[in-house]
């Protein structure tokens, strides 16, 4: 089972926990629907695309809501701490979450416990709560972009905001910012650094860039790096390596947004709409490359 | 061979009279905001710092403060509702918020990032388009509220959220602001 789960920022929604399936105006977890608006919605309507495309069980989901409170993030990591050793669960990605460090630590020595351990993958809050509290190598893939680089790069911080101002500003060389990240030990095996290039990574060498389409809209549209932490989980739950899964998410999420013509204006969803389109492409174009 | 010779660890506990900073730690870190902003008015020395590691969750910020002025600082902030939830000497530093703004012209919109949150608007509305950034749950909450409102008409970051994300964004929006007005 690929295991999606984070917080929704509807105040005060309980915990929420089944199979996602789409409608019309986003996606339902058991049936129940939410709308989309970035954040884990769109990270789970990705993943239920390429599942869907691939011909994929349909992931799961498990939310609550949080608007910051802590409250729907509690919620999420004790279900965690409570059921995971019984689940199973084969790729688990962690996506927005409050920081808690406490919890985290046991959320990962359930994940421990397991007869067979997950894939794990983290993006937004759960990859800096895995940072701060010196887990990141527990992790399969982590999927940061270039300020969250330079905080993976960053061995003091223990949240972006914190990022060293001579750190941050190294984000002009990317190649250094990921050998500090995995010299430090605050990179998984997996890594995938979205920016003007996307650079993916295994084991501490950067192994593929993507640079083409370039799309310059893409950088104010909020959103798009949550549809890359769903492809790529989407992607492994398919059957791809991480690694694999890194290089075809970062060009179906370039293609995907080209095929949009955005403007700074143009909304997440919009680009979602041709997340199918776009894979079918980029599978094709490697395909005949090999 | 005193290759490898320890260094003598300097363990002389601090005396209480090198103790001259205190930190005020809150529940969460947008409240910050309002303290800092008051406690500057009213003359006092500050920095806004992260706290020490036994109270951090992995999201806080807290306030330095000189510690002789302890007890007008927290009856202030008892007079004003903000009341910490704990107030305790230091001895060391603690680290900063990033203070870095950067702005992108895409001819009718500009895109202002502070730290590791973006604010993007339309220049001919000052309408906000997208918010982009960040991974504390209330980015997407706060992305809800404020896309689609005019700069003048959307909620601050920190009255309506709670965690560093949103104070970055508060500091991206008000410069936006100082930018372009309202």
């Amino acid at each position: 089972m690929l295991l999606l789960t984070g917080s929704v920022p509807v105040d005060g929604l309980p915990l929420l926990t089944g199979e996602i399936g789409i409608n019309a105006s986003g996606i339902t977890i058991d049936g129940k629907p939410l709308a989309i608006n970035r954040g884990c919605e769109a990270m789970m309507k990705a993943a239920f695309l390429i599942c869907r495309e691939l011909g994929a069980d349909s992931p799961h989901g498990l939310v609550a809501g949080d608007i910051g409170k802590r409250d729907g993030s509690e919620k999420v990591y004790h279900h965690l701490i409570d059921n995971l050793g019984s689940m199973e669960v084969d790729i688990l990605t962690f996506h927005y979450m409050m920081p808690d460090l406490k919890l985290n630590k046991l959320v990962l020595a359930t994940v421990d416990t397991m007869a067979r351990r997950p894939v794990l993958i983290a993006d937004a809050g759960s990859m800096y709560v895995a940072k701060a509290g010196g887990d990141a190598t527990a992790y399969d893939v982590f999927t940061p972009d270039l300020g969250e680089a330079a905080f993976l790069a960053d061995d003091k911080a223990d949240h972006p905001t914190y990022t060293r101002g001579f750190i941050f500003h190294m984000e002009h060389d990317v190649p250094e910012l990921i050998r500090r990240a995995y010299a430090a030990g605050n990179a998984p095996p997996s890594m995938f650094v979205k920016g003007r290039i996307d650079y993916v990574c295994q084991d501490g060498e950067i192994v593929d860039t993507i640079d083409e389409p370039m799309v310059e809209t893409m950088e104010p549209i909020g959103g798009t790096g949550d549809l890359i932490t769903g492809m790529i989980s989407g992607l492994i739950h398919a059957g791809r390596t991480p690694l694999e899964a890194c290089r075809i998410a970062g060009r179906v999420n370039r293609r995907a947004g080209e095929l949009t013509r955005p403007t700074p204006a143009t909304q997440v969803e919009e680009i979602l709409e041709h997340i199918p389109q776009a894979l079918e492409e980029v599978l094709q174009r490697l395909e005949t490359v090999r | 061979m005193k290759w490898f010779k320890k260094k003598k660890k300097n363990n002389k506990p601090f005396k209480k009279d090198e103790i001259t900073r205190g930190l005020l730690v809150f529940a969460h870190p947008t409240t910050v905001i309002s303290v800092e902003e008051l406690l500057r008015d009213e003359g006092y020395e500050i920095r806004v710092v992260s706290p020490p590691p036994e109270y951090r969750t992995g999201c806080d910020l807290s306030v330095e403060f000189p510690l002789e002025a302890e007890a007008a600082i927290t009856e202030l902030l008892h007079n004003v509702n903000m009341v910490p939830l704990d107030v305790v000497p230091i001895t060391s530093k603690g680290m900063e918020p990033l203070q870095f703004i950067r702005s992108k012209d895409y001819g009718d919109y500009l895109m202002v990032r502070a730290a590791n949150m973006k604010i993007t608007v339309d220049k001919r509305t000052k309408e906000i388009v997208n918010i982009s950034g960040g991974g504390c749950p209330d980015v997407p909450y706060l992305a809800t509220a404020m896309i689609g409102k005019r700069l003048r008409d959307a909620p601050d970051p920190a009255e309506i959220a709670f965690s560093l994300c949103a104070y970055s964004l508060n500091t991206a929006k008000e410069e936006l602001v100082k930018m372009i007005g309202d």
